[in-house]
């Protein structure tokens, strides 16, 4: 589940699409816990459960193409003393079943994994009504309920394994889009806990997901040109690691925030509220502005300047402003 | 039943053990006796949650009585002689699972908690009052007996096919029963979970329509159609029983053992205000609250 793709930094790495490392990673820990069943809407294929299917057939519950009850069965499995995971297309799970969520799951507070499969614009040329990249805007505004956004492999294995001592629901974004390592292979996922990957002193380059390895390449161009740039894999979207936010709101003084998703409510918005009410900074918040044209994602990632060479610019242009005020 | 103010609104609640010995013996007599014989003592019980609804909602200036009164027996045979619970224990994992998706009806659940002694009856008073956990739809992070947040329409069944699945996969015997109102049948979620309960041969489910005919601003049949509503469910594949849903002798035989293999839907033909002679099948009832007038005249009728 690999391939060779060329960065802009010149050097061939090898990627990953995290579903794999996902049903790996369900499996060993179902493997050790009778309480992990997996719940999915016809989406054994999409979801990559294909092989938790057949080690744990009676353990995998496909409601068919029902998100409503998907969600609110999920819910049900919880209060019977499962752990649900529950495994489907993110626009799906979060647009079809948004209320499902609220009131079922995180109102309840019954431990139910939302596992928003294929997010942001991973069916690019599928379309908007394909893509997610409203997910985490609408996961924000329900009530506590944790968004988690796996920058890698080895991250989202992390986040599953915290997942099975929470206690408590989360919505976890599982990426479909090749993205390379950029966390350590035995890295512990804390909620509320950012992970600085480089450090940097005069810009800040918030990112999630797929944005993460970009963010990095982008800090690789600027200290070409002399900047330095912080950056921070901001994978606990909510709750927001405050102390990272705000530290590095104060010591680099400039804040860009990069994510696959709309620009309204996102990783932007929430690092927006915190740093606009407690140490204002200018910031960039990149992202998606509005429905997306016909396009493979790649195209789609370019169009909308989520590139290394786009993060790195929308960055210069940020000190540039500064500088001129 | 008459409720006196005896805490801080916002106290939590907590399990009334007087009142859980007084459950436990009436259900002693019941499991003893022969169902002709439980008919009386039922017949009062359910008089005195309508009396405790009627009292609650007079006092709270708000509430849904016209379904509370309409699913009172329902409530009433499940609590009293159906379910395997222990209120005493209200997160006991081998406990029968209960949900009321018709969440609006919450101070008809809440009095007949009371009632089983998941917490005071005394605690009623409390009824939505500013910071109670006695919210106007049940909310089961704050009560005792509440298995899952309900109030959107649509949302019970679903989740009652999440614990029956939770049962079958984990090889329990508990059941899981959910009320469900005859209006939010137009949920299609309902549906949803409908197909996916006989899909599953969820013998262990029992789902029960308040048939009472009326929505919040008409008549189901001059709203959105539900009939044939016998034909709809056993076309979706589960057994169906219509009975009066006002009798407990009818619930209790409907209810007390499941089918082998399907899930079992009980359309429990119902009269909305069931039980104060102005409000019954009236419309207006389903959230208007009482004149002063009226609430002794539905004292009155509620006491024979």
């Amino acid at each position: 589940m690999s391939n060779e793709e060329n960065t802009v930094v010149g050097t061939a790495v090898t990627t990953f699409d995290c579903r794999q490392a996902f049903v790996e990673e369900l499996i060993a820990l179902a493997r050790k816990d009778d309480r992990i069943v997996a719940v999915c809407n016809d989406s054994v294929g999409s979801s990559n459960l294909g092989a938790f299917k057949k080690e744990f057939p009676d353990r995998l519950i496909n409601v068919g193409i029902a998100e409503q009850n998907m969600v609110g069965v999920a819910a049900g499995l919880a209060n019977g003393g499962l752990l649900p995971f529950v495994c489907a297309a993110s626009p799906f799970l979060t647009g079809r079943s948004l209320e499902q969520i609220k009131a079922d799951v995180a109102y309840s507070n019954f431990p139910v994994a939302l596992c928003g499969m294929s997010p942001g614009m991973a069916y690019g040329e599928l379309g908007p009504t394909h893509h997610s990249i409203e997910d985490l805007a609408w996961i924000r505004a329900i009530g506590s309920l944790a968004a988690i956004v796996p920058a890698d492999p080895a991250e989202t294995r992390a986040v599953l394994r915290w997942f099975v001592g929470a206690e408590s629901p989360a919505f976890i974004r599982v990426s479909r889009y090749k993205v390379p390592a950029v966390m350590p292979e035995d890295h512990a996922f804390e909620l509320g806990r950012s992970v600085t990957l480089r450090e940097g002193s005069d810009v800040t380059i918030m990112a999630i997901g797929t944005m993460v390895s970009r963010a990095l390449d982008a800090a690789a161009l600027l200290a070409d040109q002399g900047i330095s740039a912080r950056v921070i894999n901001t994978s606990s979207v909510k709750p927001l690691d405050a102390d990272a936010v705000l530290r590095a709101a104060r010591e680099t003084g400039a804040i860009v925030t990069v994510e696959e998703a709309i620009i309204y409510g996102g990783l932007g918005g929430a690092v927006a509220e915190l740093v606009v009410q407690h140490h204002p900074v200018p910031m960039r918040i990149m992202g998606v502005p509005d429905f997306a044209p016909t396009g493979s994602t790649t195209f789609l990632f370019k169009h909308f300047g989520l590139t290394a060479e786009g993060i790195a610019q929308q960055a210069r242009s940020l000190l540039d402003t500064r500088k001129e005020k | 039943m008459q409720t006196t103010l005896v805490s801080d609104p916002s106290a939590p609640l907590c399990v009334d053990r007087e009142g859980v010995e007084r459950w436990r013996e009436r259900r002693a007599g019941f499991t003893a006796s022969d169902p002709s014989r439980q008919v009386t003592p039922l017949l009062q019980a359910s008089s005195a949650i309508r009396r405790q609804v009627l009292h609650t909602i007079k006092a709270a200036g708000l509430g849904h009585i016209g379904g509370d009164f309409s699913v009172t027996d329902i409530l009433v045979t499940l609590f009293e002689v159906v379910l395997r619970i222990d209120p005493a224990q209200p997160r006991w994992p081998d406990r029968d699972r209960f949900i009321l998706s018709k969440g609006h009806c919450a101070a008809a659940l809440y009095s007949t908690l009371a009632a089983c002694g998941f917490f005071s009856p005394d605690r009623l008073a409390h009824f939505v009052a500013d910071l109670s956990p006695l919210n106007g739809h049940p909310n089961r992070r704050k009560i005792p007996g509440v298995e899952t947040n309900t109030g959107p329409l649509g949302h019970g069944l679903p989740v009652a096919v999440g614990c029956a699945t939770a049962a079958q996969i984990t090889r329990k015997d508990w059941r899981t029963f959910v009320v469900l109102g005859d209006g939010e049948l137009q949920e299609g979620s309902n549906w949803e979970a409908a197909m996916c309960a006989a899909h599953r041969h969820l013998g262990s489910l029992t789902a029960v329509v308040d048939r009472n005919r009326l929505q919040q601003g008409a008549s189901t049949a001059d709203t959105n159609e539900l009939e044939p509503l016998a034909d709809k469910w056993r076309a979706f594949g589960w057994d169906v029983l219509t009975v009066d849903g006002h009798s407990h002798a009818e619930l209790i035989q409907a209810l007390s053992t499941p089918h082998p293999a399907q899930p079992r839907v009980v359309i429990a033909n119902t009269i909305k205000g069931k039980g104060a002679s102005f409000m019954e099948n009236g419309v207006e009832w389903h959230h208007k609250v009482p004149s002063d007038a009226q609430f002794e005249i539905a004292l009155k009728e509620l006491a024979q």
